[in-house]
């Protein structure tokens, strides 16, 4: 039970964060190119991810061993968690910059108007594929959270409809808020769902190489408690080192961290 | 055959980027944690504090690099 909620939070908090970075560009497709082919765009790139998740979850849940699954998709949550943990870590103790969904927007924007005017034809072709690529590659990385979470837990349909349901919170968000995306706590939401990422990663290692936890799926509790504490102390020490750092190399590092 | 290749060539340069891309320290830390667990499977006591501890300390390695590499 307990590690159905955390399943159901993890996997709905990771595709909120990657939902945004999507409407973002689906937004900007549209304004720029024409609603219909950026629609469009979202659209067959959302039904070619759900059926990747059916494709490729229930053959894995059902043929491969157990363990190995558990073992494999520990390291994939480890990977995902342990990166987005990280960058969160550093945005927040002031190491490089925030993300911010407005500046991506603004860039994305400018850049498809150079493209010239939208075509007159029913389809414009860069609108389409701008918005069908950003909801593809970054709807990858939620159909890989929903398949590792879902299949190691044999809970695929939760993971699946958890992933549903923040789509569509987002998607109904960014339709009534337009374009103020930078309202949505993305960093926040990032460093919660990198501790959860990389605390079911621990956990699903551990249970696929036959480690019997302390209190069974309870531990998961334990190893997020673990993660959030790590963090919070990383994040100081680095706040620190960055309250000493000369105000002069503090803005070359700001500009050389990125979004 | 030459579709398949470049689907071949962008399918493994996908799961590169993925795992590896900018910053390899969570790949290497992910690694580190299942290699770990593998060698401690019989060691269940010394298995359960060391496993999480590996996975904090690649974090906090790997946080503090990066700072450093800026």
């Amino acid at each position: 039970m307990t590690s159905a909620v955390i399943l159901v939070l993890a996997v709905f908090g990771a595709c909120c964060v990657e939902s945004v970075e999507a409407l973002t560009l689906v937004l900007a497709a549209g304004s720029t190119r024409g609603w219909r082919s950026a629609l469009e765009g979202a659209g067959a790139a959302l039904f070619i991810l759900v059926v990747l998740v059916a494709a490729v979850g229930v053959p894995l849940v059902h043929y491969v061993p157990i363990n190995v699954l558990r073992v494999v998709i520990g390291g994939l949550l480890l990977v995902l968690g342990l990166g987005w943990l990280r960058k969160s870590i550093l945005r927040a103790s002031g190491q490089i910059a925030l993300h911010d969904e407005d500046e991506i927007f603004e860039h994305t924007v400018g850049e498809l108007s150079s493209n010239g005017a939208p075509t007159t034809k029913r389809r414009d072709a860069i609108g389409f594929v701008v918005a069908f690529k950003g909801v593809l590659l970054e709807g990858t990385e939620v159909v890989l959270i929903v398949l590792s979470l879902g299949a190691s837990s044999h809970r695929l349909g939760l993971a699946a409809a958890a992933a549903g349901a923040a789509a569509i919170v987002v998607g109904t968000i960014g339709v009534v808020l337009a374009r103020q995306l930078r309202e949505v706590p993305e960093n926040a939401l990032k460093f919660g769902v990198g501790v959860m990422l990389s605390s079911f990663g621990v956990f699903w290692v551990g249970e696929g190489t036959g480690l019997r936890w302390p209190g069974s799926d309870l531990a998961v509790l334990v190893l997020i408690a673990l993660f959030l504490v790590v963090s919070a102390v990383a994040i100081r020490y680095l706040r620190l080192i960055a309250l000493r750092t000369p105000v002069s190399h503090r803005s070359s590092m700001e500009k050389a961290g990125g979004l | 055959m030459a579709t398949a290749r470049r689907l071949v060539v962008s399918f493994g340069r996908f799961w590169w980027e993925f795992l590896i891309g900018e910053n390899p320290d969570a790949f290497i830390g992910a690694l580190v944690v299942v290699g770990a667990a593998l060698l401690l499977r019989h060691e269940q006591d010394a298995a359960i504090v060391l496993v999480p501890a590996l996975a904090v300390l690649c974090l906090m390695e790997s946080a503090y690099r990066g700072r450093r590499r800026i």
